[in-house]
């Protein structure tokens, strides 16, 4: 009975990543932000206390917000609050159970806690959604209890060219695995280092078992629709938004982007007098790749 | 026959799968030309109603939408669905479509921990499996809204003539006999 609620509670939490396909998911570290976000068309928020580029900047070691800040962001919007707590910190999870967030994003954004083992994310009522570069990546995480997956692009850095790398990545692996014989698969799982029945279910479907989102280095309408065409169901926008010129201009027209990821006639029009953007740093100039955490 | 899907965020995908199984044809419904073309009936899907509702006015689709409605198209409304049709949420002072005469409170049931699924009884189906997602419930019914379901004394399912509303979402279950009961008033 016990496993059957879990195995339910599981489902639920799919099926609320479901719901917020085609949507956007904003960073904001303030509840005035998280207003703003909301007002803009967010489908949910990531409540932090500072957003990657800033975190990127400080240096030192990045922690999960306080849960006062949290809470703030919780009563300011009616719509879903995610936050993030550290790769393998699964107390910094458990305060975030404690406080009811809707979502969990165990992040490479925040400072490793533990440099070999993730979170058991099946111990928790609370969904996780967990960054991967490849399917190997993916469905590892998903094995441990992740209902919702999105790429590792490197946060804060307003370059998208990791996100891009990762999902075309994802992609070619999946369509690899349905092309393959059926006594293929035992091979492709050890080589994925998965099991074996993720390895079907991909076999079978074609996509992962849960919703995957683009994350890492959005920063305009246009990189929105670039993620949704290469097969993001959806989007997360970490600094791109409040480090730009004109955070609830640009937010809105990424929500619209994202609804009408193939209509370039829209997209031009949405990408007019935008404001700076923000300025952002190139892979090569970066000296953390965060996306190299946890793997 | 052909349904329009609202398709400008949440899951649409899960009940354009549904009509497949049913053999309906469908549209998605994503700026104004969308709800230019001839359908015969609408669907609102989950997702989150404050987004939704946001589109469906900057992209120009809500005053077509809502006079459509008015005018006795079918429609089929599932959670946040529901939302935009009420005609008076509870705890939220804006509104969307307003042409369900029913009283709707969003997040009824509170964060996703709140989340559930029952298997309960619905007027004229019998038992079906529903899943609550974060979901909203029917406060108070209008007029002459009927009920058709509840959970724990709160109403969860309502008809008013051409539209059919529910706070869970048949599109995530295998069972098509509410999207069957959709297809049959059109």
């Amino acid at each position: 009975m016990a496993n059957e609620n879990a195995k339910n509670r599981y489902e639920l939490n799919k099926e609320l990543a479901q719901m917020l396909k085609g949507g956007v998911i904003m960073d904001v570290t303030t509840p005035e932000q998280a207003r703003i976000a909301q007002e803009a068309g967010a489908c949910a928020v990531m409540a932090l206390e500072r957003i990657p580029a800033d975190i990127r900047a400080a240096g030192g070691v990045a922690r999960m917000s306080d849960p006062k800040m949290i809470k703030g962001i919780q009563e300011a919007v009616t719509i879903p609050v995610m936050a993030k707590c550290r790769i393998g910190h699964f107390a910094e999870a458990q305060i975030l159970e404690a406080i009811e967030i809707d979502y969990i994003d165990e992040s490479e954004v925040l400072s490793p806690a533990d440099d070999v083992y993730h979170i058991d994310k099946h111990k928790f009522s609370v969904p996780f959604v967990c960054g991967a570069k490849d399917l190997g990546e993916a469905l590892r995480r998903i094995n441990e209890g992740a209902s919702m997956i999105r790429t590792k692009g490197e946060p804060g850095t307003g370059d998208v060219v990791q996100a891009v790398r990762h999902m075309r990545k994802m992609n070619s692996e999946m369509a690899r695995l349905v092309s393959m014989r059926e006594d293929e698969l035992f091979q492709a799982a050890k080589e994925l280092q998965v099991p074996y029945d993720l390895v079907l279910y991909v076999h079978e479907n074609g996509k992962l078992p849960v919703v995957n989102f683009a994350a890492g280095g959005v920063a305009t309408p246009a990189d929105a629709a670039l993620m949704m065409q290469l097969g993001a169901e959806g989007v997360f926008v970490g600094s791109g938004i409040f480090k730009s010129g004109n955070p609830a201009k640009r937010a809105a027209a990424i929500v619209k982007a994202v609804a009408n990821f193939t209509d370039a006639k829209l997209i031009a029009e949405l990408s007019e007098d935008l404001g700076e953007a923000m300025v952002g740093i190139n892979e090569q100039e970066i000296e953390l790749l965060m996306a190299e955490r946890g793997k | 026959m052909k349904i329009g899907i609202l398709a400008v965020q949440g899951a649409f995908a899960e009940h354009e799968q549904m009509l497949e199984q049913l053999g309906a044809e469908y549209i998605e419904l994503r700026k104004c030309e969308d709800v230019r073309q001839s359908y015969d009936g609408l669907i609102l899907p989950g997702g989150e109603s404050t987004v939704q509702g946001k589109l469906m006015r900057e992209l120009d689709m809500f005053d077509t939408i809502q006079s459509q409605i008015k005018n006795g198209m079918p429609v089929l409304a599932t959670c946040a669905g529901a939302i935009l049709l009420a005609q008076q949420l509870s705890n939220d002072a804006a509104t969307h479509l307003a042409t369900l005469p029913a009283v709707v409170r969003r997040n009824a049931y509170g964060r996703q921990l709140g989340s559930f699924s029952v298997d309960e009884q619905i007027e004229g189906i019998g038992t079906f499996p529903m899943r609550f997602i974060r979901a909203p419930y029917i406060e108070k019914v209008l007029d002459d809204t009927k009920v058709l379901a509840k959970v724990d004394g709160n109403i969860v399912m309502v008809e008013n003539k051409n539209q059919l509303a529910m706070s869970f979402h048949p599109e995530l279950t295998s069972d098509t006999r509410i999207h069957e009961m959709f297809l049959k008033k059109i």
